[in-house]
């Protein structure tokens, strides 16, 4: 027998779901599909319809996020608050409905364990190493966290796996993203993935699935991991993989739908084998160095319009390529921003601290510090805390974290969404600034006419206090 | 689905580059747990402007839109294809599509074609004055005056599209393949069912 040639982890997740070839398409087996209320109605009715069967109901979990308020879902007596939304009621009954007539494991809104599908899977044991996971949901790349090649699909493609569980798919080319070098102060994942959607720019990544390698990478929890993976999507990859280690078996040990027991042993005996081979080959290796990396900011319209926080806001006519000039200038119009402008002078009027990108409790406990003794600016008319999951939220409470975001004036939500896109009563006015830690700042994403600039949770934090966009590294060194 | 051979109007000359799938539908719209109607959202936001090409009557009903690199970026709400199909295109040629989204719209039974910058410009210039053709067995598109832009194409989407075959149908058919493949995880990967888990 010949030695097996090096794959990398892609390479290798890829090979052991392979059903079958047609042509240069795979039939690829799906182990893992969370649903949420958005993007499932359709292949529900489409399944039915058809008169197909589900054909996995045990290999899905559901739960609502998108379109779910974020203030007291529950009365003083514990009774169902109604959602004013007829258009989200029925999006989120049809869910209920739909689960309980298939049978699928589902996480009611006022379950405990709701949250942000991106939070949930992970935190849950659902996501696990070595794994194919889908969700309807582009920002599904997070779960690449934890070594599952994840990835985002549409509605039709939800119906696909519901009555097949399989997806037909081509392989992807692979990107190494290395990250190497050490972190500096006040730098965190989530400058880590503006810089690298930055360098790569919004379709760097088209056609690929990231590998993001380096020993940033491997120092980082699961929590920066998944703020990293998160982002791929930004970068236009389908997917983001860190190979699984002990960092991830920790976190998922004991996790309620983590294998447990001798089959927990023999998951990650198979796990440790998951990485990619030395000597395999990347289509595209991409190398940074995270010295140079300052906490960013967006100055745009493309998650990839950032910046160092101690920057300005660049000229149009600096950009050599004619199309990303006339972006640039319909951007900061949009933004009502002018060239050389400072980072740092530009006022906010909202503040989000949220989003399946920065909601976990890693994200809450830096913003917390960095407001902790300090007041909301007054100039701030409204600065939210969404934890990720009731989870999360319920930990935060338990460190008091709650209470530090209260008394600096933060409001202190129900799991959700929220600001993250305009879907819940969570929105930010026309004309209003919003400092976000979310991953998007297109035209509109936090409610028509809203104005975005993309941050970490203590940059939040730090916008909060100051009322403007600031340098964390000002307030906590 | 709807088969497809030959796709004849007026086009939309959109020309932009990076038109995200919030441009194409906004959030709001994705609220509706049926397909129909979504052609009313589309585009919502460049409509507001009063000179929009979708609004204007000579582009009317036109079957197919024009764009530049990375249409359909962003997010991965299928609700973009169903919009753009419920206005009543049925191609979209741009520079290049996202994945997600040339996925989607090939599901919807949408042709995307792709076509290097200067054939777009090309296609772009005579979009704004007269009709233009695709012919989707033959591979090719062309204009009033007779210019003519050949465009590749994957067989196996060429053939669904063509005889407009549903995707999940096909995929049944490999009824026995599939359940080769459950049984080999059950036995090397027990961990991943969770009906077992659960025992
Ligand atoms: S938090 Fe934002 S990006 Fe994440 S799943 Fe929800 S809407 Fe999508």
């Amino acid at each position: 027998m010949t030695a097996a040639l090096p794959r990398t982890l892609y390479q290798k997740i890829w090979d052991a779901h392979v059903v079958a070839m047609r042509d240069d398409t795979a039939l690829i087996y799906i182990d893992r599909h969370l649903i949420h209320e958005v993007t499932s109605a359709q292949a529900f009715d489409g399944l039915r319809a058809a008169g197909r069967q589900l054909r996995r109901p045990d290999l899905i979990l559901a739960v609502p996020d998108h379109n779910l308020p974020t203030t007291a879902r529950l009365d003083a007596q514990g009774q169902r608050l109604p959602i004013d939304d007829p258009a989200s009621a029925e999006q989120l009954d049809a869910l209920t409905r739909n689960t309980a007539e298939f049978q699928v494991d589902f996480i009611d809104a006022v379950a405990p364990e709701q949250g942000i599908v991106h939070v949930v899977g992970p935190e849950q044991g659902f996501t696990l190493p070595s794994t194919t996971l889908v969700c309807g949901d582009s920002h599904t790349a997070s779960h690449g966290a934890l070594g599952a090649l994840a990835f985002g699909i549409g509605t039709s493609e939800v119906e696909h796996v519901f009555a097949t569980q399989t997806l037909l798919l081509k392989p992807s080319r692979t990107l190494e993203v290395r990250v190497e070098g050490v972190l500096g102060p006040g730098v965190t994942p989530k400058d880590v993935a503006l810089a690298i959607v930055g360098k790569l720019k919004a379709s760097g990544g088209q056609g690929h699935v990231i590998e993001y390698t380096g020993r940033v990478i491997r120092e980082m929890s699961i929590e920066g991991r998944l703020t990293v993976c998160n982002m791929s999507i930004e970068a236009g990859a389908r997917a983001g993989l860190v190979a699984p280690d002990d960092v991830t078996f920790a976190y998922l040990k004991g996790r309620p739908r983590a294998p447990k027991g001798a089959m927990w042993d023999q998951a990650v005996s198979y796990w440790r084998t998951l990485n990619t081979d030395p000597g395999a080959a990347y289509d595209k290796t991409v190398v940074i160095d995270a010295s140079e990396i300052a906490p960013l900011v967006t100055w745009g319209i493309s998650p990839d319009d950032s910046v160092p926080i101690t920057g300005v806001v660049p000229d149009p006519d600096s950009f050599a390529d004619p199309a990303r000039r006339d972006a640039a200038a319909k951007a900061l119009a949009y933004l009502g921003l002018t060239p050389g402008m400072r980072m740092q002078d530009i006022e906010v009027d909202n503040v989000f601290i949220g989003s399946c990108t920065n909601s976990r409790i890693e994200d809450l406990r830096a913003a917390a510090e960095v407001v902790r003794g300090r007041k909301v600016a007054p100039s701030i008319r409204q600065a939210i805390v969404v934890p990720g999951s009731g989870l999360v939220k319920r930990q935060a409470e338990d460190e008091g974290l709650d209470g530090v975001f209260r008394e600096s004036g933060f409001e202190w939500r129900e799991p959700g969404c929220s600001m993250c896109l305009a879907m819940n009563p969570d929105k930010i006015p026309a004309g209003e600034r919003c400092a976000s830690t979310s991953n998007r700042n297109f035209v509109g994403r936090q409610g028509p006419g809203s104005r975005t600039h993309l941050l970490s949770p203590a940059m939040a934090a730090a916008a909060a206090v100051t009322g403007k966009l600031t340098d964390v590294r000002e307030l906590t060194s | 689905m709807k088969a497809i051979n030959r796709i004849e109007g007026r086009a939309y000359p959109l020309g932009l580059a990076n038109v995200d799938t919030d441009a194409i539908i906004s959030a709001e719209y994705l609220k509706k747990v049926t397909r129909k109607g979504m052609g009313e959202g589309a585009f919502a936001t460049m409509r507001r402007n009063p000179d929009n090409i979708f609004d204007n009557p000579e582009y009317a009903g036109a079957p197919i839109l024009v764009a530049g690199e990375n249409f359909g970026c962003g997010s991965s709400r299928e609700h973009a294809a169903w919009a753009i199909l419920d206005m009543g295109v049925q191609a979209v040629i741009a520079v290049s599509f996202s994945d997600i989204f040339s996925g989607n719209a090939f599901k919807n039974g949408i042709l995307t074609i792709e076509l290097p910058q200067a054939q777009i410009d090309m296609l772009l210039d005579a979009a704004r004055d007269g009709q233009l053709a695709i012919d989707l067995p033959d591979q090719t598109v062309t204009t009033e005056s007779g210019n003519v832009a050949e465009f590749g194409m994957d067989p196996f989407r060429k053939h669904c599209l063509i005889n407009g075959l549903d995707e999940i149908g096909l995929t049944l058919q490999m009824e026995d393949a599939i359940s080769r493949h459950e049984r080999e995880i059950d036995e090397r990967m027990p961990w991943l069912s969770s009906r077992r888990d659960a025992a």
